[in-house]
């Protein structure tokens, strides 16, 4: 298994800042280039430990980097941490206001007995030095990294009044070997890469994994039949049920409802692929629409009440919504030559989605606060799979460099990507999954 | 203006994508008449045999290649079609797989149906020459399997392609 996890862990290899638009990196070290937004500057002290053993993670690093991806908080560098407080009253403001730091947390880890660890933080207002947050958690030494995100999350959350989505997972598909070697697998990991974990492996393609609302389960394609098939798959008993699987046409691109009681296929048994609905419970399939085009990529807006698709039926792939309920679809994508494979952030005010122009395939973001406006977070030429976080601070998506597929893990403002990569294989169609309940 | 030259450049493919997808559009042929049956009686030793299908060099074609986005089989591939529906008429025995498969480029459920497209068009094609739907299946690995992993057309116009399986001779 520890092999199995290197081979399989995904190495953070670069952490670059870079405008939305043409493609080329810059270091992060500066502040977000073009003067759009300014990153709010924070100090996370390491922690001080107080007895006890090694411990395997460095709970202050895991916060910064957290900080460092979302776009939102730029974190002081560790070598820039000139003083080491571990409490509120040892912090000389001063010191940090010179820094130009708005923020700081401090903290310290104990021994709290059992084999568990007690890890206290606390987040202060540089300017009014004033206490912000003041918390403790007790948890096992290899739970530490789930710590240090549920940290992230809360100060996330005090400053920006938006929630964390820091303590969360990714699921996403690698392919290993060539040709017909390859190994394929469904991965849940960390929302940063750490702690991949194998959910299904397949000697043929494994496809379009997509999260139980409840974070349990993981719908997925897989051709292990030798057709595709839908599957859903219980993540930690890992007992999983065929839910599609018609021996004539395509059965794929399942995508739960926000309440966990129903599933979007879509299926090409009638003749072409056709969205359906299947009914959990009783696993009934209502077909959704009827047109001799593709219909496929449905996605649910989060209350339930509306399906975004992909469907070709005026000409090229473009983006459709229709009434969860029944009835027809309306196309919402105009811009570029062709848009599929959308994605609606929680408040259903933004929709990513790839938009082809000749050869080029980018993912674009529409906003629909502002009247449709549409963005592009990524360089192409063949990104796919976008997928917000649970607070749509931040998306997912799969890119292709040289030979190899990659994924971003990109702000929802584009300027601030990291890149996942597999160290030895491809690694594609992520999907960011939902937040975690304590 | 960074941008404004991007949309220009957007706007020339634009206008070259359509101008090459129309120069592309051909129309399929209607399959040519037979000759005469009086001076080419149909001969029961034409019949072909599961050995014609090592030998036979229209038979042994099993590829189908299609031009970006497009699922009409094209003109130089009506021979094949012609030929492989030939067999299935005289071998009822017969059965295919059609596996349909696309390039990178786009989404990957949109390219499965783009794939499963394109393994219809083949399958339209083989009963229009008189095969049996009965003994054809179709499958669409959409961009899953491709032989070339190249990013440029040489190597896309590979992968767009239905790849004719006998699972029954």
């Amino acid at each position: 298994m520890p092999r199995l996890k290197s081979l399989f862990a995904l190495a953070v290899l670069c952490l670059a800042a870079l405008v939305a638009g043409p493609a080329g990196a810059q270091a992060l070290n500066v502040d977000i280039v073009g003067g759009v937004k300014t990153a709010t500057p924070i100090v996370v002290v390491p922690f001080a430990q107080q007895g006890g053993a090694p411990l395997p993670t460095d709970v202050a690093d895991v916060i910064r980097n957290d900080f460092n991806r979302s776009g939102k908080f730029r974190a002081l560098a560790r070598s820039e941490i000139v003083e080491s407080p571990s409490r509120g009253a040892d912090i000389k403001f001063a010191t940090w206001r010179l820094l130009k730091q708005d923020y700081i947390t401090v903290g310290r880890i104990s021994d709290a007995g059992g084999g568990l660890l007690r890890i206290e933080y606390e987040l202060w207002d540089v300017n009014k030095q004033q206490s912000l947050l003041s918390q403790a958690f007790t948890a096992p030494a290899g739970d530490l990294r789930g710590v240090a995100h549920q940290i992230a999350d809360q100060i996330y959350e005090k400053i920006t009044g938006v929630r964390g989505a820091f303590w969360t997972r990714i699921a996403y598909i690698t392919a290993v070997g060539l040709g017909n070697n390859t190994t394929y697998s469904l991965i849940v990991a960390d929302s940063d890469g750490y702690n991949p974990q194998v959910v299904a492996r397949s000697r043929e393609s494994l496809l379009s994994p997509s999260w139980s609302p409840d974070g349990t389960k993981i719908a997925y394609v897989s051709f292990e039949s030798g057709n595709s098939q839908v599957y859903v798959q219980d993540i930690t008993t890992g007992s999983r049920q065929l839910v599609a699987a018609h021996k004539k046409g395509i059965n794929g691109a399942p995508a739960w409802s926000p309440d966990g009681s129903k599933l979007a296929v879509s299926l090409s048994y009638v003749g072409n692929p056709e969205l359906f609905v299947i009914d959990m419970a009783t696993r009934k399939e209502t077909r959704m629409t009827n047109s001799l085009s593709i219909d496929t990529e449905p996605t649910w807006a989060a209350d339930g009440q509306t399906i975004y698709f992909t469907s070709d039926r005026s000409g090229r792939p473009q983006v459709y919504q229709m009434p969860a309920g029944g009835g027809s679809p309306t196309r919402i994508s105009f811009d570029g030559q062709n848009n599929a494979n959308a994605d609606i952030s929680y408040d259903g005010k933004l929709i990513a989605m790839v938009q082809g122009n000749g050869n080029v395939y980018r993912i674009a973001i529409m906003d629909r606060s502002l009247g449709g406006q549409v963005r592009f977070i990524s360089p192409g030429p063949i990104d796919d799979s976008p997928s917000f976080a649970p607070n749509a601070s931040m998306l997912l998506y799969a890119a292709t460099e040289g030979r190899r597929g990659v994924l971003y893990a990109v702000s929802a403002d584009g300027q601030v990507r990291q890149r996942l990569v597999l160290s030895d294989g491809d690694v594609r169609e992520p999907a960011w999954g939902p937040y975690r309940q304590r | 203006m960074n941008k404004t030259a991007r949309v220009a450049l957007v706007a020339l493919l634009c206008i070259g994508a359509a101008a090459c997808s129309k120069k592309q559009e051909v129309k399929p042929q209607p399959p040519q008449p037979e000759p005469q049956p009086q001076t080419q009686p149909v001969q029961e030793s034409n019949k072909y045999t599961p050995a014609d299908l090592d030998t036979d060099a229209c038979l042994r074609q099993r590829v189908v290649y299609f031009d970006f986005d497009k699922t009409e089989i094209k003109p130089e591939f009506q021979e094949i079609m012609a030929c492989h529906a030939k067999y299935l008429q005289d071998r009822p025995e017969a059965h295919l797989r059609l596996e349909g498969n696309t390039d990178e480029r786009g989404t990957r459920e949109y390219n499965l149906g783009l794939g499963e497209r394109r393994g219809n068009a083949v399958s339209d094609a083989l009963q229009a020459n008189g095969g049996s739907a009965s003994q054809l299946e179709v499958i669409s690995y959409g961009k899953e399997k491709p032989v070339c992993r190249e990013h440029n057309e040489d190597c896309w116009s590979k992968n767009r392609r239905v790849e004719i399986v006998y699972t029954a001779k």
